[in-house]
């Protein structure tokens, strides 16, 4: 639900970030209040998913200028363990297959460390397996998931599926979920989006990062924004989402170098 | 009576000369042909191209003399390493077979479990064609030895189409200090037959001593062999361990061959696919720290069409440790629609580990398919930040990780006791929690 009275999770404020010396964001600005569901979108390369990897603190994007403050606090300057701790829960686009680490034993530790972390009680192995049992439930997954290595051999779906599993786990108070809906088919979709809306609360917030429309039937988000060329280009509500599904993005870049080349021609005129 | 060229080589053949004749002519033989080269053979050295990584000098300053007479050891000794899932097990005590410590009753319908002295006795046939033959004893030296000392041996023979549904676990134990041991297993799997043979190496002598050990395995056609080999040695011994296999075709050999111990350790296996459609899994993890040197020199020899070979070799080397894998790909000549692929994994995971990584391919035929990778780095980045955004401090991430480089290579082991045993020596060794 829209909130704008209610207290920001997030404000991004022209931020700029790198990657091996290429500038990809360009002046991110973004307010995420509790409740709030917000969808980005845009075209590919738009550096989107550059922008979800910067707010986790993902190590090979420098920033370059701008600020980032979560729950009021400045994020840039911590750790990406730091951030997780602190609530923030990036959905990978392509979740990370470590063989020889057992799901149940990997998940255990993130809850441990996070729960530790926030002065809460930890779960030894066996309180944990009846948590974990739970949680899987509302994602329609197989325990014998538990027994096998993180995400090794899982299909996309199944991958994802254990991306929300490990949201559920945590209960962050920002999910930024990068392209979640890629690869899965239309059940697994309609899992992943259950799981997700059983998750919002008045107190988290989620951005999720996305190319097409089709996860926003089952999301339903507050904000729908435009990112193109490292920035966000337009912001709508739930319709713009349809808008570009059937007009596609070259308007909305149309409409913005208008607007940008108008501003730009009329702070000549005042300059002259 | 000859003296050995070598002096060294000349002490440790102390006693072969008067080892009492078997009442069979052919291991007789065999075993004089090596004394024979073991008198002519010297002990290599880092000029020989084989041994250019491993110097051998601190074993020919190490004295040493066969094991006094069977060592007393009770049940508490072997304790710790008690497989529940194994079916049978054969214990050696510095080299010397340890019956009161061994179980060789069970699967007898399928399988024959015995020391080498009692499975002569009715399965001299089945061992005549590759005891003291299938590891050659012409060039290698530490072959001879152990071959000129040959009494006493694990034997596993599992009969034809029949399967022993539990593991046989041949547990080589040192107790003595300043002993050289001699350890052999034999392993024969008629057409049809399947098993699982776990060879482990532990101690609980703190000095040094030397294990000189070899495996025979042949897989006949249709059979189906997992060998798993821990060599968990203390910290000052010396292993030196040749394991040579013979896939027939459609068999298939998948072996786990884990590098705890020694100060110096070295593993030659050699594995020739003698037939169609024959394919073998090797996989190999050295885990060593301090100053140890951990060497595995593998052959695959691919002699028949439709041949299939998998390998992975993996090294985590802490400390000024060093670890040395020279892998050999040999396609000959008509060993057509040969598939086989070879990776090198290793982590260093200090300034002065070293790793000497040599793939050697030697292809003589024209339609296979040949791969082969090798690294030597440092952890993944990407599974370090997804560990990180999950809440693990980097020390933690990194340490699950290393931990998990060998963990893939241990759950590959069809025994969970074992599996459970190791992942927790793994565990400790690199500091992960989990």
């Amino acid at each position: 639900m829209k909130n704008e009275q209610g207290r920001a999770i997030l404000e991004v404020r022209g931020l700029t970030a790198n990657v091996a010396g290429v500038p990809i964001l360009k002046g991110m600005d973004l307010t995420v209040r509790e409740g709030e569901i917000h969808a980005i979108m845009g075209p590919n390369g738009s550096g989107k998913s550059t922008f979800a990897k910067v707010l986790a603190g993902h190590p090979a994007y420098e920033i370059t200028g701008g600020t980032v403050r979560f729950e009021g606090k400045d994020l840039l300057g911590i750790e990406p363990e730091e951030r997780a701790r602190a609530g923030i829960f990036l959905g990978f686009q392509y979740p990370v297959e470590i063989p020889g680490v057992s799901n149940s034993a990997f998940l255990r530790l993130a809850y441990n460390t996070v729960q530790g972390a926030r002065g809460k009680e930890e779960l030894d192995p066996l309180e944990f397996d009846d948590f974990i049992r739970e949680k899987m439930k509302l994602l329609d997954m197989d325990p014998a998931f538990l027994e096998r290595s993180v995400n090794e051999g899982f299909s996309g779906g199944e991958k994802k599926r254990n991306e929300i599993l490990q949201l559920a786990t945590l209960e962050p108070k920002l999910s930024i979920l990068d392209e979640t809906d890629s690869g899965l088919d239309i059940d697994a979709l309609r899992v992943v989006a259950n799981g997700v809306n059983s998750l919002l609360r008045p107190d988290n917030a989620f951005v999720l990062v996305t190319h097409y429309q089709r996860l926003l039937n089952y999301i339903v988000p507050d904000y729908v924004h435009v990112m193109e060329g490292g920035r966000l280009i337009k912001t709508g509500g739930k319709e713009l989402a349809l808008e570009l599904e059937s007009r596609g993005y070259d308007w909305v870049v149309e409409e913005d170098r208008a607007n940008t080349s108008g501003r730009a021609a009329a702070a000549a005129t005042t300059a002259a | 009576m000859t003296t050995a060229v070598h002096p060294y080589i000349d002490a440790l053949l102390t006693g072969t000369r008067e080892l009492p004749g078997t009442p069979y002519a052919w291991l007789n033989e065999r075993r004089g042909a090596a004394l024979e080269r073991a008198n002519a053979l010297s002990v290599p050295t880092t000029r020989d191209e084989e041994w250019r990584f491993t110097d051998l000098a601190p074993l020919t300053r190490l004295q040493l003399r066969g094991a006094a007479g069977a060592a007393t050891v009770g049940a508490e000794a072997i304790r710790p390493y008690v497989m529940p899932e194994a079916g049978a097990r054969l214990v050696f005590v510095d080299g010397i077979f340890a019956p009161a410590l061994s179980i060789t009753g069970a699967d007898s319908d399928n399988a024959r479990v015995a020391p080498l002295a009692e499975a002569l006795k009715s399965h001299a046939g089945a061992l005549e064609p590759h005891l003291a033959r299938l590891a050659g004893f012409e060039k290698n030296v530490f072959v001879a030895l152990n071959t000129a000392h040959l009494r006493d041996a694990a034997v596993v023979i599992v009969r034809e189409n029949t399967a022993c549904g539990k593991p046989v676990h041949v547990l080589h134990l040192s107790t003595q200090p300043g002993t050289a041991s001699y350890p052999r297993c034999i392993v024969v799997l008629e057409s049809g037959a399947a098993c699982t043979v776990v060879e482990e190496y532990q101690a609980i002598s703190p000095d040094a001593y030397f294990t000189n050990s070899v495996t025979e395995v042949a897989v006949a056609p249709n059979a189906r062999l997992h060998h798993v080999k821990l060599q968990a040695e203390n910290g000052r011994a010396f292993h030196i361990a040749t394991c040579a296999v013979s896939i027939a075709r459609d068999a298939s050999y998948t072996t786990q061959a884990i590098s705890l111990g020694a100060r110096l350790s070295r593993y030659d296996l050699n594995v020739a696919l003698n037939g169609e459609g024959a394919f073998s899994q090797i996989d190999g993890l050295a885990l060593i720290s301090e100053r140890q040197l951990a060497d595995t020199h593998t052959l695959i020899d691919h002699a028949f069409p439709n041949g299939r070979s998998v390998q992975l070799h993996k090294t985590i080397v802490g400390g000024a440790a060093h670890a040395v894998f020279n892998g050999k790909i040999f396609v000959r000549p008509g060993a057509q629609l040969t598939d086989s692929s070879q990776q090198s994994r290793n982590l260093l995971l200090s300034d002065k580990a070293t790793v000497d990584t040599k793939p050697q391919l030697e292809i003589f035929a024209d339609d296979v398919k040949c791969a082969h990778g090798a690294t030597v780095g440092q952890l993944d980045a990407d599974q370090l930040f997804y560990l990180r955004s999950r809440g693990l401090p980097e020390q933690a991430a990194r340490n699950l990780l290393t931990y998990a480089f060998g963990a893939s290579v241990i759950e590959r082991i069809p025994v969970k006791s074992m599996v459970q045993r190791l992942e927790r020596v793994v565990m400790a060794q690199t500091g992960a929690e989990a």
